[in-house]
């Protein structure tokens, strides 16, 4: 449940894809235009219910909640061998000149 | 009574939406079906070059560090012949407060935002174009809303777009994701509409005048250090508004320097694509943009686009994703500096470049930008790894894009491509006169020479072959 005030996330459909008139590659077309937005919610609700939302500009806006208390996971990814692999060939080559590596 | 809001009417009411949201009625610059008062265009708002500069001053931005590469140029020089290898410098446009150079065009029009009345601005803008607004909105006091286009239909968005994403809103904007499609446009405009913002355009007047001051800098930096004017300087090109606004600003200065326009090689990949989209391995600076927008820039969200890098560009020249992510490990490796790779296609271009050139030769590079989790050569390469693209070392000549991005197993191995430039000014020549749909007079004959940078016989001959004329 989340709360009237929460800061969630909302998601709509802004296009279906049988709406969706521009030209397109084949891929693109056959897929809805989905769009998301953040605020805060205006009533108490469930996940998966329609809602209204006050952006932090203090526009309101509908969808879908979709996450209270969102939050971003982007990272700093995996460990990538060839960078370690590029990190090397770079001080061989710089101790050829002289380098410091 | 309520406007209607669905597709074809918002699209519909699209001039007087951009006019309203602009402040600006483009129509008083159309001297004909094809050509339009370029030089009015860009003064028409008043904003010279010291008023871009007080502008940027007040509001911390420009006047950024131009950084000599000395171990990058080594390198270089290890691999040109005798005498040969150009000294590599870099315009330091991470330490903007937003950590790019589109802070140098967000100061402009968030001003110009102001000084006219509106409350608020917008910007459609997966880059860091959206940080920049957000950034100068936060300092001059307007509200902001960002518009991206950042996931593929499986809802899976490009780590690099989801960092900027992130920092919009740390720097206190809304932030409108969608997933991929031209038509982000018309959530833009509507939105734009309901909220009566203003347009803050990458490609306004004012957004690129805020970018002469980069290429102004240039060279009194490189006269002042140096005591002599760069030689050439390499811009990353993806909408446009670097070259021009970099070259406008270096021709000011009253320096002939080589402009060189430096893109991503992305050929083969869709822009509109679904599944193409996540392929990529590198979101902006890339041939998808650099070479639509150069040849059409219209295209754009205002009727006539400011950047219009052909008017300058004097070569064309594409680099591979894997030659980015390298040279951007090479530049924490050996020069002590951690930016993000799309602000290194430029330096990628300039490392081969530098080896045409002599050594007592200045080559500029004109960007970086900042980097941080997702904008990173890591999770960038690891998020190719993920999407079925190969990664390993090799020649770069062999990447495809959307298959493979290739690191180079030697640094003899970056090599730039030309790209043919005449082959663009005749594209950009042949769509302005069909778009137009008009036969060219005289005067339009002339136009078209200053926008490709050539003469009337070039593009006389350009529209005799294709039979326009």
């Amino acid at each position: 449940m989340a709360k009237k005030g929460d800061w969630v996330r909302i998601h709509s459909v802004v296009l279906k894809a049988e709406e969706r008139t521009a030209k397109l590659p084949d891929d693109t077309k056959a897929c809805d235009l989905e769009q998301w937005t953040k605020g805060f919610l205006t009533e108490d609700a469930e996940i998966g219910d329609e809602v209204t939302v006050e952006t932090v500009v203090g526009r309101m806006e509908k969808g879908t909640l979709i996450d209270d208390a969102p939050y971003y996971d982007h990272d700093y990814g995996h460990f990538v061998p060839e960078l370690i692999e590029v990190d090397k060939v770079l001080r061989e080559e710089m101790a050829e000149i002289g380098g410091i590596r | 009574m309520a406007l209607a809001k669905d597709y074809a009417s918002v699209m519909g009411r699209s001039n007087d939406i951009q006019k309203q949201a602009l402040g600006l009625d483009y129509a008083e610059f159309e001297t004909s079906p094809i050509a339009f008062d370029y030089d009015k265009l860009m003064t028409s708002t008043g904003y010279t070059l010291e008023e871009v500069n007080r502008v940027q001053s007040q509001f911390g931005v420009g006047n950024t560090p131009l950084l000599e590469a000395r171990n990058i140029t080594k390198l270089a020089r290890k691999y040109a012949k005798p005498g040969y290898g150009a000294r590599i410098f870099i315009k330091d446009e991470a330490a903007n407060p937003s950590g790019s150079f589109k802070d140098r065009r967000a100061a402009c029009a968030v001003y110009h935002a102001k000084k006219l009345g509106y409350k608020g601005v917008m910007a459609a803008t997966s880059g860091n174009y959206g940080a920049a607004v957000a950034s100068q909105a936060a300092i001059q006091g307007l509200k902001c809303i960002i518009v991206q286009e950042c996931y593929d239909s499986h809802g899976v968005g490009q780590p690099e777009i989801v960092e900027k994403a992130r920092k919009c809103e740390a720097l206190g904007a809304e932030v409108v994701q969608l997933t991929v499609g031209p038509e982000l446009f018309y959530s833009f405009l509507s939105i734009l509409e309901d909220t009566g913002y203003f347009n803050a355009s990458l490609y306004s007047p004012f957004g690129i005048a805020g970018v002469d001051t980069l290429g102004y800098e240039i060279v009194q930096q490189c006269r002042e250090k140096l005591g002599k004017d760069p030689d050439m300087v390499v811009c990353t090109t993806a909408g446009g508004g670097m070259t021009t606004g970099t070259a406008r600003g270096v021709r000011m200065a009253g320096c002939d320097a080589e402009i060189v326009g430096a893109s991503i090689d992305l050929s083969g990949l869709s822009m509109a694509s679904d599944v193409d989209f996540n392929k990529k391995s590198c979101t902006t600076g890339h041939t998808g943009f650099g070479v639509p927008y150069a040849t059409d820039p219209d295209h754009s969200d205002v009727p006539r686009s400011a950047a219009r890098p052909l008017r300058y560009m004097d070569r064309y020249v594409t680099i591979t994703q894997g030659e980015i992510m390298e040279m951007t490990e090479m530049l924490a490796q050996l020069e002590g500096i951690e930016r993000g790779p799309a602000g290194q296609t430029s330096l990628a271009a300039a490392f081969s470049l530098a080896q045409d050139l002599p050594e007592d030769a200045i080559l500029v590079v004109s960007e970086t930008e900042y980097t941080g989790a997702g904008k990173h050569v890591q999770p960038q390469l690891w998020f190719a790894k993920q999407n079925g693209i190969d990664v390993r070392l090799g020649d770069p000549k062999d990447e495809v894009p959307g298959k493979s991005v290739v690191l180079p197993a030697s640094p003899a191995l970056f090599q730039y491509k030309e790209a043919d430039i005449d082959h663009f000014r005749q594209s950009l020549i042949k769509k302005a006169v069909k778009k137009a749909g008009v036969k060219p007079s005289d005067s339009d004959l002339e136009f078209l020479a200053e926008e490709t940078k050539t003469d009337v016989d070039f593009v006389k001959a350009t529209l005799e072959e294709n039979g326009l004329l």
